[in-house]
């Protein structure tokens, strides 16, 4: 085939292009993996029953703050990772921020807290369901943001799929933590940071295989 | 900012609007400059040259399918070159050549020069149309070889109008997905 012979044939009636289309497209995966992981939470797990005092509701608020930080930050980033040569626009640094912030308030809480408090507060009562829960919370909104991505055209596709996997991990905690009732920032550090930095290899991982174009 | 990067972004932003004409001179003029791109570094690291028409070809596709992409705020030199550097890495893993012989190079590398003496590529468009469903073919075929337009295509094709222009879109798609798995032609 002629290369001229393809140009003509690609621009014989051209169509416009809906400018704002892969960018609602993203918006409507990003949703659709929220409703699922808050579905899982109201409907699977349970909404923790302690959530009208303040304790619980102080702790939500944090874990929510963490979990949305991330999603957010993800959600930017990705939107520039689908378009092509969007790996010079973003800086791996800023990412990172939610979770060096958890470690630092995490260190703050044990360095206050006496030395035999310390293995209670990091393993908590409920660290195998929450290392389970994440993960498997975030199969949903890991494959709407697949979707979503393969829609676009990125080029950097190790750091378009952990950037899924982020936001996957991400909204997963979000429903997550209206279930958990371990309330200590130590435990927020490991398990939630720990389970959606899992998420985000799985996602690089991935990645490669699943947006090839 | 270089007269061309300033040229082919209008052409680039009116083709998005529609633009037959603009879209079909900005394919023209890229494809030039995705030429000498491919031989250059195809012939630096070591491959015949006469591969640079298929990668020419699969770049076209890309930036054709993959329009919407392209973020009008920005410049459009660093989009094309980002497509035609991951058409090439992803050329070249395909035909088991190391990944680690193309450097990541500027953007402007790839509107550096122009190469008109096109080959032909190895892909045979009409045997690759066989592949795809009957609705897909002969949706493409009325509006893209036969230039009809999207009423007289439905007509003919037995399908609505916008089913003409999702089954002309899904083919595209497809021709493109076909090339790129390597099964072409």
């Amino acid at each position: 085939m002629r290369t001229d012979d393809l140009v003509e044939f690609l621009s014989r009636n051209l169509e416009p292009v809906d400018r704002g289309a892969i960018l609602r497209t993203f918006c409507v995966a990003v949703a659709a993996g929220i409703a699922a992981a808050l579905g899982v939470a109201f409907f699977g797990l349970g909404v923790r029953p302690d959530f009208t005092t303040t304790h619980a509701l102080i702790f939500l608020a944090l874990k929510l703050a963490f979990a949305i930080g991330i999603v957010g930050l993800a959600i930017v980033y990705l939107t520039r990772l689908m378009r092509p040569g969007g790996e010079r626009r973003i800086s791996p640094f800023l990412i990172m921020a939610p979770f060096l912030a958890i470690v630092l308030l995490a260190a703050i809480s044990l360095g206050s807290a006496p030395r035999t408090h310390w293995d209670r507060m990091i393993v908590g009562d409920e660290w195998l369901e929450c290392l389970l829960s994440i993960p498997i919370i975030a199969i949903v909104p890991f494959a709407a943001s697949i979707w979503a991505v393969r829609k676009g055209a990125p080029t950097d596709l190790v750091r378009a799929g952990a950037l899924a996997g982020l936001i996957a991990g991400g909204i997963s905690a979000i429903g997550y933590a209206l279930h958990c009732t371990d309330d200590s920032l130590p435990f927020v550090a490991v398990w939630y940071g720990g389970t959606i930095a899992l998420c985000t290899l799985a996602g690089a991982v991935l990645g490669p295989r699943l947006l090839r174009w | 900012m270089s007269t061309d990067e300033i040229e082919l972004k209008a052409l680039m932003l009116a083709s998005l609007d529609g633009d037959a004409a603009a879209h079909r001179v900005l394919l023209g003029r890229l494809s030039n400059r995705l030429r000498a791109y491919f031989k250059g570094k195809l012939t630096r690291i070591g491959k015949a040259a006469a591969d640079a028409e298929d990668l020419v070809q699969e770049a076209v596709l890309a930036i054709h399918l993959k329009r919407d992409t392209y973020d009008t705020h920005e410049p459009l030199t660093p989009w094309v070159h980002a497509i035609a550097r991951y058409k090439l890495i992803d050329f070249l893993r395909r035909t088991r050549a190391l990944r680690a012989d193309v450097p990541i190079g500027e953007a402007d590398e790839v509107m550096a020069h122009d190469d008109r003496e096109a080959a032909e590529s190895s892909y045979d468009l009409r045997r690759l149309m066989d592949r795809l469903s009957k609705n897909m073919r002969c949706a493409i075929m009325a509006v893209k070889l036969d230039g009809l337009s999207t009423a007289e295509a439905a007509r003919r094709c037995g399908l609505s109008e916008s089913g003409v222009k999702v089954n002309v879109h899904r083919g595209l798609r497809t021709l493109a997905a076909l090339i790129a798995q390597g099964t072409a032609p």
